[in-house]
Parts: structure tokens; C-alpha cells; sequence
């Protein structure tokens, strides 16, 4: 039953993924990659709190399926890859740092944040 | 056009919504399920570099890199290179790598008192995830698309 509901879950989360990039494209104008920036860190966040309530002793196939499914398929390391190599290749370094270190820095900020606000540590 | 590494064509009303949500979605199932299907076959040892999700991420980095390569190379972004594109791109490498499971794996280092691991997995996966995809859009260059029609 769980790799039919893990597949489901990263289906959905990549759907989820594809609309809230096409958000995030209408409504930027800063002229960086930003929808991948926003769908990496808030996926970071919710896997992070996810973790922390699974650190508190919650188990199972929940976590499987939301974290390694839904938030799984959300977000995206390919993307981001792409995303920033197309930036150093049009000679945009500095563009490219922030996009890939911001999010770096972001993401692991989210994560950390999220598994503390449920685990306390 | 200029097309979105992320999968929306740039500046083009969306014809079809939902043919391309479903495109997107059932792709990335798949693409899912393979990543599950690798981490709890090589599941990551507390304390220890993630392997699993590194290869996932680096792997998925090449391929999308050479993908978007090869349509571009092979024409415009419409009809059954846009399918691909969303199907395949979008959906099963979006979703065969992962970006949280990445982060907190990172994090989880840290909290095993692994500091400089997580430094050196955190900042070698970005490195190396982007010399990936520029590798593998160098490759498809360099190849050479069969079939394109330059």
C-alpha cells in the first residue's frame, strides 16, 4: 500500500509544485528564477516540522508519505541545479550565487527552524 | 520562446491547465516513487554522508540538464517536446530529486554533532549539483541531438 500512496503523494506534490511556480512567475519581477527559491524553502519548513513531530516518537507510513512523497515530489534539486547553471552560462555569476546561496542558506535556516519548533532541538 | 527551467513557458497564457497538471503530476509519481524506491533500498545512516539522496540529486541534476538541452536543441517548445518537457522534466526529475529531504538531512547532521559533514554535504551538493547540469547540457551539445532539425 505505501509505495501506491508515496507515488500519489509525490504526484500531487509535484502538481502542487508546478502551480505555485506558475504563482510565483506571474508576480515576479526581479528578473531571478524565484518560483524554485519559494517551493524549496517552504518544502524545507514542512519537512522540517514533519521530522521534528516524528523526532517526538509519531511514526509510520505518515512520514513516508507526506515527507518523502508529497514534500518530496514538491520540492526539487534538479531544478534549482538547472536554474543556476543557465545563470552562470549567461554570465550572470553573482545572480547565480545569490540564487543558489540564498537558498542553501534559506532552506537550511527553514529546516532547522521547523524541527525545533516541534522537537525543541 | 524562452522557456522556465522550473517548466512554465514564459509570457504564454496556458492553453491547457489541466492536460498539463496531469503531465506533471503522474510524472512526478513516478519520479517519486524511484527516489523512495533507492532511499529504502540504501537508507542514510544517522551520522553519516546521505548517499542515497546525493546520487539521487546529482543524477537528476544530469539528466535535467541534458534533457532541456536536447528540446531546446530539437526545436521549439510546443506540441511533443512540450509534453516531454513537462512529463519528464518537470514531473519525474522534479520529482526523483528532492530539496527538503536534502535540507534536513543537513540539519539532522548537525544535530548528530556532524557540523563539518553537514558544511561539506550542504555546499558539495550545490556545487556539484550545478556542475551537473551544466555538464549535462554540455554533453547534449557536444553530441550532438540526432534528429534536430538544424
Amino acid at each position: 500500500m505505501t509505495p501506491l500512496l508515496v507515488a500519489l503523494a509525490g504526484g500531487l506534490g509535484a502538481a502542487a509544485r508546478f502551480t505555485v511556480d506558475g504563482w510565483v512567475a506571474r508576480a515576479n519581477r526581479t528578473g531571478l528564477p524565484l518560483g524554485t527559491v519559494v517551493i524549496n524553502v517552504t518544502g524545507s519548513f514542512l519537512l522540517g516540522l514533519l521530522t521534528g513531530w516524528l523526532l517526538t516518537g509519531a511514526a509510520g507510513d505518515v512520514g513516508a508519505v507526506l515527507g518523502t512523497g508529497f514534500l518530496g515530489g514538491y520540492t526539487t534539486f534538479s531544478t534549482a541545479s538547472v536554474e543556476a547553471a543557465r545563470l552562470l552560462r549567461a554570465g550572470r555569476g553573482w545572480a547565480a550565487l545569490v540564487h543558489a546561496g540564498g537558498m542553501l542558506v534559506a532552506g537550511l535556516a527553514a529546516a532547522a527552524l521547523g524541527v525545533w519548533l516541534v522537537a525543541g532541538r | 520562446m524562452a522557456v522556465s527551467a522550473a517548466g512554465h513557458p514564459r509570457g504564454a497564457p496556458d492553453a491547457q491547465p489541466l492536460a498539463r497538471l496531469a503531465l506533471v503530476g503522474i510524472g512526478g509519481g513516478l519520479g517519486t516513487l524511484l527516489r523512495w524506491s533507492l532511499e529504502s533500498a540504501y537508507p542514510a545512516i544517522p551520522g553519516s554522508w546521505p548517499w542515497a539522496t546525493f546520487v539521487i540529486n546529482l543524477t537528476g541534476a544530469l539528466a535535467l540538464g541534458a534533457l532541456l538541452e536536447g528540446l531546446a536543441a530539437a526545436g521549439p517548445d510546443t506540441g511533443r517536446r512540450r509534453a516531454v518537457r513537462l512529463g519528464v522534466g518537470t514531473g519525474v526529475l522534479g520529482g526523483y530529486t528532492t530539496y527538503s529531504t536534502f535540507a534536513v538531512e543537513s540539519v539532522r547532521l548537525v544535530g548528530a554533532g556532524q557540523g563539518w559533514l553537514a558544511l561539506g554535504y550542504a555546499l558539495g551538493s550545490v556545487l556539484a549539483g550545478v556542475a551537473c547540469a551544466a555538464a549535462g547540457s554540455w554533453l547534449v551539445r557536444r553530441l550532438g541531438t540526432p534528429g534536430a532539425g538544424r
